[in-house]
C-alpha cells in the first residue's frame, strides 16, 4: 500500500473498538480516508477488529459503496433503467467505453473516471441518462459525450 | 402446550419451533438449508408450511399453543415448487455426471414434485467457473443454492472462518477473500472437509474420490479414526474392496458429535489401499528379502525366540506393542511376552509422549488418564492451554476451544512458539523451552501469596500443602521471569486469571511430557489444578492430549513393563498370582525394560526384539543409534502394514491388517473405548495382528486362540477392573468410558469426583532443572520437534495418503525471520541442522511462529529426520526422552 500508512487508519479503529456493529463504519471511514479498500488494508482493519478476513471481504463485495480498486476522481453512473434502455443508453455506454479505454466498473488510466451502471436515477422523462458525482446529464447522445467529460 | 399438525394435536415444548415438533413426530417437512447442530438462517423457505393461513417457514416459527399447521396442503405443496422452479432456473441440470447424484437434496426434490426444468428456463450456461486449485475440495458455485450450510459449519463448529457469502445480488457466491482459493496465501482452511459434509447439492464435493463412485454404491461403515487421540468417529465409504471417502457421523456423545473430523481423519485414508502395502512374510536372506509362506516364517520366528531363550533367557527378549494397534491386540501382545516369552519387557510409543502423564497423574491422583471429557471444554471459563496445538495435534479439540471462547471462556497459552491458539489468547505466554515446572511454580507462587486458592479444596481432598507453599514461596514472579523470559506481569496476570476461574480445566501435551524433567512438569500441572479446586466436577481437571489413537488403549492393556492391564504392578505378589492363574504359567516379577532402554540395551542383555506397528527408527531419539541397536540383534521381527524405515533392518516381517480391515476397540484420549470395525479385506495374506501373534504361541507352545476380538475383551473384562463392564455388545453407539467395572455400570465422565483413585490428592514439591543441554557457541540454536496438521507420527500413513501429501510434501524446520536473515537464509532453501548425534538437510521455513534462537522440526519425514537430532537423555522415573530440547547448529546449504 503506497498511499497510506496503516497508522493512519489506527485512530479510526480505535474510536470505533469494542462497538458492536463497527466494521461497517470503519470500512466506510477507512475507504473516505484511503480511496478505496484493497487487501492489505482489509486485512489490516480484520486483524484490528478481530474479525474474519473473510467476513471483512464478505461486507466489502456485499456493499455497493465499497470499492476494491481505486476510484477515479469522478464516478460516472449510466442509468440502464428501462425508460433510459429503450432510448438507446447503450450506445451511451459504448461511446464512454471507447473515449476512456475502459470497462464497465473499471477507472480510467490518468485516474479521472470511474465508470459504472446504475440503476432507475428516476429522471426518465430526460432519458437516456448519466450522473457524474452528483450532476445529471440527460438527453444524451453519444456525439455530446467528449464535451461532457472534458469539463472534468 | 398443543399444536395442531395435519389436524392430529401434538405436545410442543416453548422454544420449539414447528420443524421440530414436526420432526420429533416423523412428520415429512422437507428443508435445504437447516440443519439441527446449526443456528437457522431461514434462507431457503423449502420448509413453508400453512399456519393459520399464511405460509411461514417451519424452521424459523416457534410453536405457539393452539396452532394449526398443515404441511402438505395444496398451497404448501404450490409453494415449495415455485421455490425449487426458482432454484432449478438457476441450477445446471447436471445430474448425469454429478458427484452428488444419488446425495443431493435439489435432486431429491425436483423428484419428489416432478419438476424436471425450471418453468423459468433452464440454466444451460455456467456463470461461474469451478476451483478445484487444492487436492481436497472442488467447489462448484454454479450448483450452489446460497443455503449457507457450509458457511455456518465453517463458523460455527469448525471456527476457521475460511469462507463467507461474497459479492452481491446475483452475482453472491460462498468464497474466499479476493477470491484466492481455500489454499490461497491468507486462506484460513484447514482442509476439514466439514463445509462439504453439510452441502446438500454437489457445489462442495471431495476431490480424491470423484468419479469413484455414487452414493448408493458404497457400503457404509462406522468405525473410529487411526490418527490421533481425539478418536474421531468415522464413515467409512467403501466399494469394491476399496475405501472411497470418509464421510460424518453425527451422534450426539461421540467425541465429534457433529461430525467434526480434521484433514488426517477426512482425507488420510489413501494409506489403507496403498500398493506398498505388505501382503506377504518376508524373510531376510543374505540381506535379501524373500517372500515366503506364514509356516515357514513363524516357524522360523518361534524356533528363534526359543533358541534365545534357552541361551539367554527370557530377559533377553523383549517387544514394542503399538499404540496404533487395537486393545486386544495389545492385551494379546503383551500376554505373549509375559506368559510365552517370559519377561516384562513389553513397551511401546506412550514412553515417548505420555509416559510422564502415567507416572505423573498416577502418583497425583492415583490414575494416569485424562481427567475429563473432550466435550466438557465447551463449558470451561477459563482454559489453560500449555504444551499443546490443539488446533494442529487434536484439531477437533481445537476447534472446541474456540467455540468455548465464542461463549466467553478465557484462554491462557504459554507455549514457546506462537501456535494457533496464542493469537486468540487472553494472555499469552511464551515460556523458553524445558522452563514448565518454574514457570507453573510461578502461577501458584502468586495465587497462594494473594490467597486466591481453593482452600476448603486443599483441606478437605489434599495433603502435602504445606510442602508445596514452602517450595513455591521460592518462586517469586521476577526470578521466575528470568529464567522462563516471561515478563513478570503475565506470569501475574495468568496466574490471577486461571485461579478466577469458576471451571477451570488445564490441556497439555507434548510440550510438557518430553523432557527430562517430564514427570515433574506433570505433577506441577496437577499441584496447579488441586490448588484452585479444578478436579473432580465437570469441565475442569488435569488433561493431557493424548497422541496416538490407541495409546491411552494400549497403556490401559498393560503394553508397559511395569504393570498388567489395568495398571495392576507387576511386582505386587496378589497381581502376579491373579494372571499366573488365568495364563496358566510362571510370570516374572521383575520390571522390564523400556523402549529406549530396550533400545540401548540391543546387542548386550537383549538378543531378540519383536516389533508389532511402531517405527523406532523415526519416532526414537538418536537415529544413528536406533540404527545401530538393530541392527546388532540376533532376531528382530517386524510386524506391519507397510515395510517401514524399521521393517528394513528386519530378519523378518510380518504382514498385518490396518484399521479398516479389522475388528476391535480404540480407547481414546477421554478414557473411551469405541468400536473398530472391519469395511474392507485385509490385502494379500496380511493377517490381524492378534491372529499373528496367537499362531507364533501355539508354535511356542503355549496355548493361545481366540475366535474374535470380542472373545478377547472378554478376557480382558475379566481380568482388568477397570474394563470390568466392557463387552462387545455395551459398545454400539457411543462406547464407554473407563473406569467401568461390570456390565451394569455405565462409564465415568470424569474422575475424581467427591475423591481421589487413592484418596487424598497429593501434592508434589518438584523444583526447576535446566534441561540437559543447551544452546552454547558452538550448538547454539534451540531444536523442538513435533507435528503439525497435516502428517501424523512417523508419515507411514499420512504420506502414503496422497491427497495430504501432495498438499504437503515436504519436510522443514522453522526458523526466525532474525535468525534467517543473520545467516542469510530465504524461506525454501535448503538448510542443515547439525547436533551432537547427527546431521539434516531440510527446507527453512522462515517466519515468526518461532523465537529467535530457536527451531521447530516435525519428525514426519524419513528423508529429514528431526530424530536424528534428538537427545535420549531420559526422565528418571518416566524413562521419557527429552525429545523436545535438544542443542543444535543451523547452516545455509550452498547448491
Ligand atoms: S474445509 Fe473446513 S475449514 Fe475449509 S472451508 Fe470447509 S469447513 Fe471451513
Ligand atoms: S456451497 Fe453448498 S452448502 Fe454452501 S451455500 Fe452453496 S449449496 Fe449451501
Ligand atoms: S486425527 Fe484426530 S482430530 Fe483428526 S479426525 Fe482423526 S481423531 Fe479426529
Ligand atoms: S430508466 Fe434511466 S432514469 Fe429511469
Ligand atoms: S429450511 Fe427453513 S428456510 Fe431453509
Amino acid at each position: 500500500m503506497e498511499n497510506c500508512n496503516f497508522q493512519e487508519l489506527d485512530s479510526i479503529i480505535e474510536k470505533y473498538r469494542d462497538k458492536s456493529g463497527n466494521l461497517i463504519p470503519v470500512l466506510h471511514e477507512v475507504q473516505n480516508k484511503v480511496g478505496y479498500l484493497p487487501m492489505d488494508v482489509q486485512k489490516y482493519v480484520a486483524a484490528k477488529l478481530k474479525v474474519p478476513f473473510s467476513k471483512v471481504y464478505g461486507v466489502v463485495t456485499f456493499y455497493s459503496f465499497f470499492s476494491t480498486t481505486p476510484k477515479g476522481k469522478h464516478t460516472i453512473g449510466v442509468c440502464l433503467g428501462t425508460a433510459c434502455y429503450v432510448k438507446g443508453v447503450e450506445g451511451i455506454v459504448e461511446k464512454i467505453k471507447e473515449e476512456l479505454e475502459i470497462e464497465t466498473g473499471g477507472t480510467s488510466n490518468d485516474g479521472r473516471f470511474t465508470m459504472t451502471i446504475t440503476r432507475c436515477l428516476g429522471a426518465c422523462s430526460m432519458a437516456p441518462v448519466m450522473m457524474i458525482d452528483e450532476k445529471v446529464y440527460g438527453q444524451l447522445t453519444p456525439e455530446k459525450i467528449p464535451d461532457i467529460l472534458d469539463k472534468y | 402446550m398443543l399444536i395442531n399438525i395435519n389436524h392430529r394435536q401434538y405436545e410442543a415444548q416453548p422454544g420449539q419451533t414447528i420443524l421440530d415438533i414436526a420432526r420429533a413426530n416423523g412428520i415429512e417437512i422437507p428443508t435445504l438449508c437447516h440443519h439441527p447442530a446449526l443456528s437457522i438462517a431461514g434462507a431457503c423457505r423449502m420448509c413453508v408450511v400453512e399456519c393459520d393461513n399464511r405460509l411461514v417457514a417451519s424452521c424459523t416459527t416457534p410453536a405457539r399453543d393452539g396452532m394449526e399447521i398443515l404441511t402438505d396442503s395444496k398451497r404448501v405443496i404450490g409453494g415449495r415448487k415455485t421455490i425449487l422452479d426458482l432454484i432449478l432456473s438457476d441450477h445446471p441440470l447436471d445430474c448425469m455426471t454429478c458427484e452428488a447424484n444419488g446425495d443431493c437434496k435439489v435432486q431429491d426434490l425436483a423428484y419428489q414434485y416432478d419438476l424436471r426444468e425450471s418453468s423459468f428456463g433452464s440454466k444451460r450456461e455456467s456463470r461461474f467457473s469451478i476451483r478445484a486449485d487444492n487436492p481436497f475440495l472442488e467447489v462448484d458455485p454454479d450448483k450452489c443454492i446460497l443455503c449457507g450450510r457450509c458457511v455456518r459449519v465453517d463458523h460455527e463448529i469448525q471456527c476457521s472462518y475460511a469462507i463467507d457469502f461474497v459479492h452481491r445480488g446475483f452475482d453472491s457466491i460462498v468464497g474466499t477473500p479476493f477470491e484466492e482459493g481455500l489454499d490461497g496465501d491468507n486462506s484460513t482452511c484447514v482442509f476439514c472437509g466439514q463445509c462439504v459434509e453439510m452441502c446438500p447439492t454437489g457445489a462442495l464435493t471431495y476431490k480424491p474420490s470423484k468419479g469413484k463412485g455414487r452414493d448408493y454404491e458404497f457400503q457404509k461403515i462406522v468405525t473410529t479414526c487411526p490418527y490421533c487421540g481425539v478418536g474421531c468417529q468415522l464413515e467409512l465409504h467403501v466399494k469394491d474392496n476399496k475405501v472411497i471417502k470418509v464421510g460424518s457421523v453425527y451422534q450426539v456423545g461421540s467425541p465429534n458429535p457433529v461430525g467434526e473430523t480434521c484433514v488426517k481423519g477426512r482425507f488420510g485414508y489413501g494409506y489403507v489401499n496403498h500398493e506398498d502395502r505388505l501382503t506377504t512374510p518376508l524373510i531376510k536372506r543374505n540381506g535379501q528379502f524373500e517372500e515366503v509362506s506364514w509356516d515357514e516364517a513363524l516357524d522360523y520366528v518361534a524356533q528363534k525366540l526359543i533358541q534365545i531363550k534357552e541361551i539367554y533367557g527370557s530377559k533377553a527378549i523383549a517387544g514394542f506393542s503399538s499404540a496404533k494397534c487395537t486393545n486386544e491386540e495389545n492385551y494379546v501382545m503383551q500376554k505373549f511376552i509375559r506368559a510365552v516369552v517370559g519377561t516384562n519387557s513389553v513397551d511401546h510409543c506412550a514412553r515417548l509422549c505420555h509416559a510422564s502423564t502415567v507416572a505423573g497423574l498416577a502418583r497425583a491422583f492415583g490414575s494416569g488418564a485424562m481427567t475429563n471429557s473432550i466435550g466438557e471444554v465447551e463449558e470451561s471459563d477459563v482454559i489453560f492451554v500449555i504444551g499443546s496445538n490443539p488446533t494442529e495435534n487434536h484439531p477437533v479439540i481445537g476447534s472446541k476451544i474456540k467455540r468455548a471462547l465464542k461463549k466467553g471462556a478465557k484462554l491462557i497459552v504459554a507455549d514457546p512458539r506462537e501456535i494457533e491458539l496464542t493469537g486468540l489468547a487472553d494472555v499469552a505466554i511464551y515460556q523458553q523451552p524445558g522452563t514448565d515446572v518454574a514457570l507453573v511454580n510461578g502461577l501458584m507462587h502468586v495465587i497462594i501469596q494473594e490467597g486466591l486458592y481453593d482452600q476448603t479444596f486443599v483441606e478437605e481432598r489434599t495433603v502435602n500443602f504445606e510442602l508445596l507453599e514452602s517450595i513455591v514461596a521460592g518462586y517469586n514472579p521476577e526470578k521466575v521471569s528470568a529464567i522462563t523470559r516471561v515478563p513478570a506481569k503475565d506470569i501475574i496476570r495468568a496466574a490471577r486469571l486461571f485461579a478466577s476461574a469458576n471451571k477451570g480445566s488445564i490441556y497439555y501435551a507434548m510440550g510438557i511430557t518430553q523432557h527430562k524433567t517430564g514427570t515433574d512438569n506433570v505433577l506441577s500441572l496437577a499441584n496447579l489444578a488441586m490448588l484452585t479446586g479444578n478436579l473432580g466436577r465437570e469441565s475442569t481437571g488435569v488433561n493431557p492430549l493424548r497422541g496416538q489413537n490407541n495409546v491411552q488403549g494400549a497403556c490401559d492393556l498393560g503394553a508397559l513393563p511395569n504393570v498388567y492391564p489395568g495398571y495392576q504392578a507387576v511386582n505386587l505378589p496378589e497381581n502376579k498370582a491373579k494372571f499366573e492363574k488365568a495364563w496358566g504359567t510362571q510370570l516374572s516379577d521383575d520390571i522390564g525394560l523400556t523402549v529406549v532402554e530396550i533400545l540401548n540395551a540391543a546387542g548386550k542383555d537383549i538378543k531378540g526384539l519383536y516389533i508389532m506397528g511402531e517405527n523406532p527408527v523415526l519416532s526414537d531419539p538418536d537415529q544413528n543409534h536406533v540404527i545401530a541397536a538393530l541392527e546388532s540383534l540376533d532376531l528382530l521381527v517386524v510386524q506391519d502394514i507397510f515395510l517401514t524405515e524399521t521393517a528394513q533392518y528386519a530378519d523378518v516381517v510380518l504382514p498385518a491388517a490396518s484399521f479398516a480391515e479389522k475388528n476391535g476397540t480404540f480407547t481414546n484420549t477421554e478414557r473411551r473405548i469405541q468400536r473398530v470395525r472391519k469395511a474392507i479385506d485385509a490385502p494379500g495374506q496380511s493377517r490381524y495382528d492378534w491372529e499373528i501373534i496367537c499362531d507364533l504361541a501355539q508354535r511356542m507352545d503355549y496355548a493361545m486362540s481366540y475366535d474374535s476380538a470380542a472373545e478377547i475383551m472378554e478376557e480382558i473384562a475379566e481380568l482388568t477392573p477397570i474394563y470390568g463392564g466392557i463387552h462387545f455388545d455395551r459398545l454400539e453407539g457411543t462406547g464407554l468410558q473407563w473406569p467401568c467395572s461390570s456390565r451394569e455400570h455405565q462409564g465415568t465422565k470424569f474422575l475424581h469426583q467427591g475423591q481421589f483413585t487413592h484418596g487424598k490428592g497429593k501434592f508434589h514439591t518438584v523444583s526447576y532443572i535446566p534441561p540437559a543441554e543447551e544452546p552454547d557457541s558452538e550448538y547454539s540454536y534451540l531444536l523442538m520437534t513435533g507435528r503439525m496438521l497435516y502428517h501424523f507420527h512417523t508419515g507411514t500413513m499420512s504420506r502414503r495418503s496422497p491427497a495430504i501429501d501432495q498438499y504437503e510434501p515436504d519436510a522443514y524446520v522453522e526458523i526466525n525471520l532474525a535468525d534467517a536473515k543473520r545467516l542469510g537464509i530465504e524461506d525454501g532453501e535448503r538448510v542443515r541442522v547439525t547436533s551432537r548425534r547427527g546431521e539434516v538437510e531440510t527446507y527453512a521455513r522462515v517466519g515468526e511462529r518461532v523465537q529467535e534462537g530457536q527451531l521447530f522440526m516435525p519428525f514426519h519425514y524419513a528423508e529429514s529426520p528431526a530424530n536424528r537430532l534428538t537427545n535420549p537423555v531420559l526422565d528418571v522415573i518416566a524413562k521419557i526422552p527429552e525429545l523436545k530440547v535438544s542443542a543444535v547448529k543451523l547452516e545455509k546449504v550452498n547448491m
